[in-house]
């Protein structure tokens, strides 16, 4: 089920890949984005860059950013914790990279596939939800959606195009 | 005629994007009377017994035309496939695809 535009999100507090507990609320931001992505899914890489841009772009105007990998690492290797650490250590991550290893937090959020992008008011309501724009291929597009979607909420205006279709890889449950 | 299979996990959308990458080769290349054939890949046993790493795989005669790491383990996964821009991206590059079928096609059938 997935959350309705508006509506406040369920909270969470996850470890980042020093095992440190990261929460969702913070007062402080003026927006958050929660990216449910993960390490070997190709629609996540195409459009990973696009949203580390967002992320440092839109950082210094007190939007929060959170990456979380849900997926079962015990079916794909490439999701472990240890494949997270290693990106993180790399420099591949604009932000806290959270690992939802009892996978609760995704299907609290109805997430489904990888990336699956929120964002949330200062308020925590749900302002957007979907893809990061309209073309994983086209690095022009550079997020476009989602930009758009955090110009509206940092205006304290009703997001224009507030739900767009999720696109990437099937979230990886446990069997 | 070798035979163009594209071999695909349904839990991975991006198999129609590459079927219409092929047929606009295959078009491309002077082949519309090419007929890709799907394979569904649906299970962990049969991607182990088509050596499948990953959705979509193409295969020309038999050969991959974008050949993967030795050792790539298989799975009902998506596939991850650079562009010649270096860009990740869950298709081949339409270019590679072009190159590959004008080396696998046979000649004969290309100048038909």
């Amino acid at each position: 089920m997935s959350l309705a535009i508006g509506a406040a999100v369920p909270a969470f507090t996850l470890p980042d890949t020093d095992g440190s507990p990261t929460s969702l609320r913070d007062a402080e931001a003026a927006a958050t984005v929660v990216v449910f992505t993960c390490n070997h899914c190709p629609y996540a890489l195409a459009w990973h860059e696009r949203l580390q841009t967002v992320a440092r772009d839109y950082r210094a105007r007190g939007v929060r950013t959170l990456q979380i990998n849900a997926n079962d690492a015990a079916r794909y290797p490439g999701d472990s914790p240890a494949a997270m650490a290693a990106r993180v250590s790399a420099g591949e991550f604009a932000g806290p990279y959270l690992h939802d290893d009892t996978q609760e937090v995704a299907r609290a959020w109805g997430a489904a596939v990888t990336p699956d992008v929120y964002v949330l008011d200062a308020a925590g309501r749900l302002a957007y939800h979907g893809a990061p724009d309209a073309d994983y291929g086209e690095e022009s597009l550079a997020a476009g959606w989602l930009r758009e979607a955090l110009e509206d909420v940092l205006a304290q205006r009703p997001v224009v195009l507030a739900e767009t279709k999720p696109v990437g890889c099937s979230v990886k449950w446990r069997g | 005629m070798p035979g163009v299979e594209l071999l695909y996990w349904d839990g991975c959308p991006s198999h129609p994007d590459a079927l219409a990458d092929l047929n606009a080769a295959l078009e491309e290349l002077g082949h519309p009377e090419v007929e890709v054939t799907l394979v569904e890949i649906a299970t962990e046993q049969q991607a182990a017994e088509r050596d499948f790493i990953g959705s979509p795989t193409v295969r020309v005669g038999g050969v991959d035309p974008v050949p993967p790491p030795p050792g790539e383990p298989t799975g009902l996964t998506c596939r991850v496939y650079r562009r010649r821009d270096g860009g990740y991206s869950p298709t081949p590059d339409p270019a590679d695809l072009r190159e590959a079928l004008l080396r696998l096609l046979p000649v004969a059938a290309r100048e038909a």
